[in-house]
């Protein structure tokens, strides 16, 4: 089972780094969202210092949904999907390890880049410490819910914004406390109250939202 | 015993479920009628009026059953997902189908008539209240669920996916509902609430209850129209339905 | 036990008028709507299956016709 996990990330991680132009592009669709805020409310840096955790968090979920559409559609057009389902172990294995490889080439950038926007709206230091720590233990749930979203629309028509449909309103605990716990650093008030719920979150989301994801996939595959 | 299964499994099937339900709909019907009737009377001519919000409250008769029909009917049709996704019962989802739009219709009128309590009660139309905050995402979790149906044109395909963002949805709600509960208590401290209405009167709840009662007669009503209509469409190359259109 | 002392009394709801009037008009249009709405589908998908059956039982009927013709 491990071995399985291990070669699904591998592949799915080399086949990444085939179309890194992708993750570029979505790392810049994330940088100019955030770009876009200060031009659209104003450049005062009390009110950008407000809006930042929120903001940031919006653009990385919005960002980790246009990677989302791709994550099954190319194994399921060559038929590996299918492969996938006959193997003995169960799917939601293949599942969990699409989804590790699909943070490590979405969320995990984003997480790495996030202390540079941090600067641009003039985040304390702490606050950007927080960000990132959050980023990185909030966004494996938006990988792991989010599989569930691509497995349900998949093969559909029309399916990426169904897919955004289905699958942000299921992101909002996470955008509550990933966004919370800047603001709470901001404050004082410490993070580490939502911080360890957005851990819980997204151990929650990656132990169970495979199985799901599983029995959407092979209700597609039907 | 298993004579009583048999039977259940007998009225499971869309063919005898069609004149069965075609049978039951009246009755809704004349149930949702009365209780509506006697939950309006009693809202509107009954029960007092309130010492803070004087008349104003009364469109709590109509927004509190909205809102607990929205809940309620989200939690239904997860469980006729449910069932359909264990059995492989067909009814099951076209149950789950029909109940969708009727349950969108109360989370739009839950949200609707609150507008309208917010606005001479806190002054605004939209107040980023918890309850409020929550109805509205239930209200995308419904509108999720039809996008995904319409989307789909095999139809078991479309239940089944249905099922899943369902439960999905179901398991979710209390997680969403505890993390606005949380963003709004830390944005807003203690803010007007909908749950502090003070003291309600013993007629007040009949009324709500009541109220509740005409709405769940009418949410039944409504589905099982739906449903007819679904069975219709999903069967229409069977020969029972030839013989039941030829009458 | 009469709360209203007429009938303007019961129209203007103690100033709340607009309030409680919109939200009661609103349920009342929606929940009259939906119903009409599915009774129409429905009959009207009746009426297309049914068209349906019959032109499918004519055309049987023809080529019933025509082929004791030949």
């Amino acid at each position: 089972m491990i071995a399985l996990l291990k070669t699904v990330v591998a592949r799915d991680l080399r086949l990444a780094m085939r179309r890194q132009a992708d993750i570029v592009s979505a790392l810049f669709f994330f940088i100019i969202v955030v770009s876009l805020f200060p031009l659209g409310v104003g450049p005062e840096a009390e009110l950008l210092r407000r809006l930042a955790s929120g903001v940031l968090w919006v653009a990385a979920l919005l960002a980790t949904m246009l990677s989302l559409p791709r994550l099954f559609a190319d194994d399921f057009r060559d038929g590996t999907l299918e492969q996938m389902a006959l193997c003995p172990q169960p799917l939601a294995v293949a599942v969990f390890g699409k989804t590790l490889a699909h943070w490590l080439s979405s969320g995990l950038p984003l997480t790495l880049l996030a202390p540079l926007i941090g600067l641009q709206f003039d985040l304390p230091a702490d606050a950007v410490l927080t960000l990132v720590i959050g980023l990185a233990i909030g966004t494996p749930a938006l990988s792991a819910i989010g599989a569930i979203g691509a497995a349900l629309t998949l093969g559909l028509r029309g399916g990426g914004v169904l897919l955004s449909l289905l699958v942000l309103p299921l992101y909002i605990p996470v955008l509550i406390f990933g966004a919370g716990a800047v603001e709470a650093t901001i404050s004082g008030l410490g993070a580490e109250a939502n911080l360890s719920i957005l851990a819980a979150l997204s151990l929650g989301g990656l132990f169970f939202a495979p199985w799901a994801t599983a029995a959407a996939l092979r209700i597609a595959l039907e | 015993m298993s004579n009583g299964l048999l039977n259940w499994f007998k009225y499971a099937s869309p063919q005898s479920f069609y004149p069965l339900a075609g049978k039951m709909i009246p009755w809704f019907w004349a149930l949702a009628a009365i209780f509506g009737v006697v939950g309006l009377y009693i809202g509107f001519f009954v029960a007092p009026t309130d010492a803070q919000q004087g008349e104003g409250y009364r469109i709590i008769f109509l927004h509190v059953p909205a809102a607990w029909m929205s809940m309620f009917i989200y939690l239904v049709m997860a469980f006729w997902a449910a069932i359909g996704l264990i059995y492989k019962t067909r009814l099951s989802g076209m149950m789950a189908t029909a109940l969708a739009p009727t349950g969108a219709m109360f989370t739009f009128l839950a949200l609707w008539t609150g507008a309208f309590w917010g606005k001479p009660m806190w002054g605004a139309w939209w107040v980023w209240d918890a309850r409020l905050t929550s109805e509205l995402i239930l209200f995308f979790l419904y509108v999720g669920f039809i996008a995904l149906q319409a989307a789909i044109d095999d139809p078991r395909r479309a239940d089944k996916a249905g099922a899943i963002l369902a439960l999905v949805g179901v398991v979710n709600i209390p997680i969403i509902y505890f993390s606005v509960k949380w963003w709004n208590t830390l944005h807003q401290g203690a803010s007007v609430s909908l749950t502090k209405a003070p003291s309600m009167a013993q007629t007040m709840l009949w009324g709500m209850l009541v109220c509740a009662l005409a709405f769940w007669m009418y949410a039944i009503a409504v589905a099982l129209m739906r449903v007819r209509g679904i069975i219709l469409e999903r069967e229409r190359n069977t020969e029972w339905v030839r013989q039941e259109l030829a009458r | 036990m009469m709360v209203w002392n007429s009938f303007s009394d019961f129209l203007a709801m103690g100033g709340y008028g607009l309030y409680v009037w919109g939200s009661v008009g609103a349920t009342a249009l929606l929940m009259l709507a939906e119903p009409i709405i599915v009774a129409r589908r429905n009959s009207a998908l009746k009426t297309q299956l049914q068209r349906q059956f019959n032109a499918e039982r004519a055309d049987r009927g023809e080529r019933k016709a025509r082929r004791s013709q030949a």
